[in-house]
């Protein structure tokens, strides 16, 4: 089995869906960090059988909570501080996302209007269902940037 | 401020105020012929829609104020690829109070988070049109004397009719309501609502022919199959003439059953039945003005 060593200070993102982790890296912009990332594929997992990890060593606040809540609210989130897990972060679905995901019906007015944010709105939290603010066009995760 | 962009914007007691002033309009129209003398409307057209604009100025003028503004894209600074911010900014300058009817969804919305002026959706594409629910509402309520128990039947086009989504999310919020949807399989209601019906306990039927419950209903709601829905004309053509009322039909139908629908007809309604005392579609439309000037008169804080 490949090791990976343990990050000093940072944050290790858990039971991220099989598959899954260069999404997230995209759209928390870890791309943009100048800093150490370990992407881990198909990791053994007891609990998922397979899993991604994602281990970051930067600070915590420098993560969009909301938009990885958005993404896969079962996503476990060790904080990380001498090498250790100092605190574990619970994601719950935030209530509006900005810009996040883009409106994809032709008729809203995020299709046209300039500079205007596209934000969805937590419709149903039972089934995790968001609308876009404006048009109310259901969301998937597929229309993210 | 206050705007309207949804039907669901006012609470049911805030609509049994505002239909009560309506009323009140109604059986006393020159009461109110004064109250916004040196007040403007400005009617935002983004696209025709010669009925809902004449109705809003209509509305303005009966109540002494007056309306300036534009019928169609073209003859507006969208043209010149203005955004519906900026203009709202302008015609905040210009008017008190704005109905905005635009073909994308959402716009009004856009418009109210920067008007300096209560704004009113006056339709955005297939989204809302908060003033025609309003106006059906009005109209059940004034010739019924109530909201609320009674089996409505929806028919035609259930599937991209706004007015009908709209009317059925409105009238959810009154007791013992039974819908029977009536439209071919290829417009049906969109499963998202009979999912809400269920969830809610509401009780609802889908029925294929105008025929098969005719004797049940209280009140009728008549659609038009809309052609601008359609992306292919075929589609249109073998459709549109589905679901016609005539007086066969009605003949079948309890004598106080009310027939609305939200106009314009094409021939989903016999001109025969025009004159039953049970068909009202003229009178909603009527109701709709009372309605406009119950809701100006609201939002301008002169009610």
């Amino acid at each position: 089995m490949l090791n990976v060593g343990k990050i000093e200070e940072g944050f290790v993102l858990d039971h991220i869906e099989a598959g899954k982790s260069l999404d997230i890296y995209h759209h928390l912009k870890l791309d943009k960090l100048d800093c150490t990332v370990a992407i881990i594929k198909n990791a053994r997992s007891n609990k998922m059988g397979k899993k991604d990890i994602l281990k970051v060593e930067c600070d915590i606040n420098t993560l969009n909570l909301d938009i990885l809540a958005f993404i896969d609210h079962n996503i476990t989130v060790n904080v990380i501080k001498d090498g250790e897990i100092v605190d574990k972060k619970e994601l719950v679905l935030p209530r509006e996302i900005h810009n996040v995901i883009k409106c994809k019906n032709p008729r809203c007015i995020t299709s046209i209007e300039q500079e205007l944010p596209h934000i969805f709105v937590l419709a149903d939290e039972e089934k995790e269902i968001y609308r876009c603010k404006y048009c109310e066009e259901k969301a998937g995760t597929s229309s993210t940037w | 401020m206050r705007h309207l962009m949804n039907p669901l914007d006012f609470s049911v007691e805030e609509l049994e105020k505002l239909f009560d002033l309506a009323n009140k309009i109604e059986a006393d129209p020159a009461k109110y012929a004064h109250i916004c003398d040196g007040k403007k409307m400005a009617t935002c057209f983004y696209e025709p829609s010669t009925r809902t604009r004449l109705s809003f100025e209509a509305a303005m003028l009966n109540l002494g104020g007056q309306v300036l503004g534009f019928s169609d894209a073209a003859s507006s600074s969208a043209a010149k690829g203005e955004s519906v911010s900026d203009t709202i900014r302008i015609i905040s300058c210009y008017a008190d109070i704005c109905a905005m009817r635009h073909p994308k969804e959402g716009a009004p919305m856009v418009a109210a988070s920067r008007s300096g002026i209560p704004v009113i959706n006056a339709g955005d594409g297939g989204h809302q049109h908060p003033t025609q629910t309003l106006t059906d509402l009005l109209t059940i309520r004034s010739l019924k004397g109530k909201l609320g128990g009674f089996t409505i039947g929806l028919c035609g086009d259930l599937k991209f009719g706004r007015t009908v989504h709209s009317l059925i999310n409105a009238l959810i919020r009154y007791p013992e309501i039974r819908f029977i949807f009536i439209s071919p399989e290829e417009l049906k209601v969109p499963d998202y609502i009979t999912d809400m019906l269920t969830e809610k306990g509401i009780p609802y039927e889908e029925v294929i022919r105008l025929e098969d419950c005719m004797p049940q209903l209280d009140l009728l709601y008549m659609t038009r199959v809309q052609k601008e829905r359609f992306f292919n004309e075929e589609d249109y053509v073998r459709l549109k003439d589905f679901y016609i009322l005539d007086k066969v039909k009605l003949s079948a139908a309890k004598e106080d059953m009310l027939i609305l629908h939200p106009l314009p007809r094409v021939n989903e309604i016999s001109v025969e039945v025009d004159d039953d005392p049970r068909a009202v579609y003229f009178k909603q439309a009527q109701y709709g003005v009372y309605v406009r000037m119950a809701l100006i008169l609201t939002l301008l804080n002169l009610a």
